[in-house]
């Protein structure tokens, strides 16, 4: 089966005096109709790769192909059709309403010229309902909180309808519930038939919901498959650089650092989440 | 379920409803306007004198119309520059006024009446001209300060280039004839539409229209457009080409009339917050409301600024003492800004 994404020794070089070598040779595929964790130190190199799967960063060498056709083989807005980002956090400026900003994932399918059609608000509204938020169509988006606020990004990217859906950090600013809300709403859309990617540097979270878990490390991948191969004591100490225990709670790996470790009966329940 | 907050509602229905509003407004301050001036008598004419009066009908149409229509399209083309501004850069308090365009403008036209010529269409385009390398300054600066955040820095930028660009209008006026030039560059500080006749309208309005049809041809992709870049491109859009389309189309306007009408002040960064006030944040909506809006407003400042005195008074004051005031209003009851 041709992966639904694959990428062909990546290399991509910022601008500037000490521009380094964020990515350095990196390869991966990815499997349709699975969620994939890109996990990682600080810095290793997540946010870059995910903004090249993207198409925002053009590497400097080497190929991403979609479905089998290279990137270049695709026109913006065909690419924007079939991938879409749920990015970090954003900020918001003006008051919009929860419905219109999720309008604008109606974008790659709107010329420069048109206004949304009533059939893009039926989508914005099929997508307000599939994430759950239906509730909050009429609310302005600068008085959600961050949780509300992380869904409404993820409703916008599924109005995109796009095959594959790429979070950046989706659990960096949300609190316990907020975190179990949105690895929820990723497993559901994978089985939906979505193609889920996200980076986190956290492997408990990677643990949670992953079906494939991508280790990179420096611009490399140091190791890429099933979760529970990939989630081991040896392979995410070389990732992070430190000793770590890996162990089996309800069949989720969880992971502990030496300091954890001392104290792993009261951080456990913070840890799953 | 998340429990259900009490908020804000923005039903999107209820909102087209103020649009037919303003635009009745606007037809009503227009046809007022048309009534209203110091001949025969202070404040009011009576429409029969149109019939009675050949004085009174050659002022209406050689005149009041022209200014009339020129007051409301200057209006309209700074408070839709102005809201075109504060999305594209993600921020409401920027206007043409805080990034140089205005003062660009007027260093443009004061150096074009000295050096070149004082036909309208070598100032306007001279002021054109200058009021995009005033945006251009502005932004580059920007992009070199080292202090703040995005926002902060394009404002500093912008007050930067607009002192540059006054001093300059200074050492102009400085050089300049004072029986001949000076009066010309001196009318650009203040503002004004008197000496709006059909041609210079014509003029105005072939740069202005096509500008200000662009931009409510783009207005959906404007909310795009506030967005981080990274969210714009992911959904398809070519952010820095389409900012820049748009950014060209509101400086080419703002230019246009400010060549013929000077600085007037505070519309463009009043009236869109008046707007999305009424209308929400959608600038589907925000924008021709925004134009509805500052073609009524200004319209009816120049009103007052025929009306009285028995002299003019020029009416980029009188838009800056109201929009100061409205300012204000709005800032101290919370209602500018969209971050809380």
């Amino acid at each position: 089966m041709t992966p639904i994404l694959s990428l062909h020794d990546l290399h991509f070089r910022y601008d500037g005096p000490q521009g380094r070598e964020a990515l350095a040779g990196l390869s991966l595929a990815l499997t349709a109709g699975t969620i994939t964790a890109i996990l990682g130190p600080n810095g290793a190199g997540k946010t870059t790769l995910l903004h090249t799967m993207l198409g925002r960063l053009r590497p400097t060498a080497g190929e991403i192909r979609f479905e089998g056709r290279p990137f270049s083989a695709y026109s913006r807005r065909e690419l924007s059709r079939r991938i879409g980002l749920v990015p970090q956090s954003e900020h918001a400026a003006f008051e919009f309403s929860v419905l219109d900003y999720v309008l604008l994932g109606r974008t790659p399918y709107l010329g420069l010229l048109e206004v949304p059609r009533e059939e893009d608000y039926r989508a914005a509204e099929k997508a307000l309902a599939t994430v759950g938020i239906a509730h909050l169509r009429d609310r302005t988006v600068t008085t959600l909180s961050g949780g509300e606020r992380q869904m409404v990004m993820v409703a916008r990217a599924l109005a995109q309808r796009p095959r594959l859906l790429l979070l950046d950090e989706p659990t960096a600013h949300l609190d316990l519930s907020n975190r179990g809300r949105i690895l929820g709403l990723m497993g559901r859309l994978r089985d939906e038939g979505f193609t889920v990617v996200f980076t986190t540097h956290d492997p408990n979270i990677a643990a949670l919901v992953a079906d494939e878990v991508i280790l990179i490390r420096r611009g490399r991948v140091l190791h890429s498959g099933p979760r529970d191969e990939a989630l081991t004591a040896d392979r995410l100490g070389e990732t992070y650089g430190l000793p770590v225990r890996v162990v089996q709670v309800d069949g989720h790996p969880i992971v502990l650092t030496q300091e954890t470790s001392l104290s792993d009966e009261v951080d456990l329940d913070a840890q799953l989440g | 379920m998340p429990q259900r907050l009490p908020d804000r509602l923005h039903p999107p229905l209820a909102r087209r409803r103020p649009c037919a509003a303003l635009v009745l407004l606007l037809l009503l301050a227009l046809s007022l306007s048309l009534f209203l001036g110091r001949y025969p008598h202070p404040y009011w004419m009576p429409p029969r004198l149109l019939h009675e009066d050949a004085l009174a009908a050659r002022l209406f149409f050689r005149l009041r119309l022209p200014r009339v229509l020129a007051a409301a399209l200057t209006g309209g083309a700074l408070a839709a520059a102005g809201l075109v501004m504060q999305m594209i850069f993600r921020n409401p308090l920027v206007s043409p006024g805080f990034l140089g365009v205005s003062q660009g403008a007027a260093f443009g036209a004061a150096f074009a009446i000295l050096f070149l010529t004082s036909a309208p269409l070598a100032v306007q385009s001279s002021s054109a001209l200058f009021a995009l390398l005033g945006l251009l300054f502005s932004y580059r600066l920007a992009r070199h300060l080292r202090y703040g955040g995005w926002a902060l820095r394009l404002v500093l930028a912008g007050i930067a280039v607009s002192a540059l660009f006054s001093s300059g209008v200074g050492l102009l006026k400085y050089l300049a004839d004072p029986l001949r030039t000076l009066p010309e560059i001196v009318f650009w500080m203040l503002g004004g539409l008197w000496a709006i006749r059909w041609e210079s309208l014509g003029y105005v309005a072939l740069l202005t229209l096509p500008a200000l049809l662009l931009l409510y041809l783009m207005r959906w992709r404007l909310n795009l457009l506030s967005l981080d870049d990274e969210t714009a491109f992911s959904l398809g859009a070519e952010p820095v080409r389409e900012r820049g389309l748009l950014l060209t189309a509101a400086v080419v306007a703002t230019a246009a009339v400010v060549s013929v009408a000077g600085i007037i002040g505070w519309v463009g960064l009043i009236v869109p917050h008046l707007a999305r006030r009424i209308v929400g944040a959608d600038a589907q909506r925000a924008l021709p409301a925004s134009m509805l809006i500052g073609a009524s407003f200004t319209l009816l400042c120049d009103d007052l600024a025929r009306l009285l005195l028995a002299g003019e008074i020029p009416l980029g004051i009188l838009t800056s003492l109201f929009g100061a005031l409205l300012f204000a209003v709005l800032l101290s009851r919370g209602m500018i800004g969209g971050r809380r």
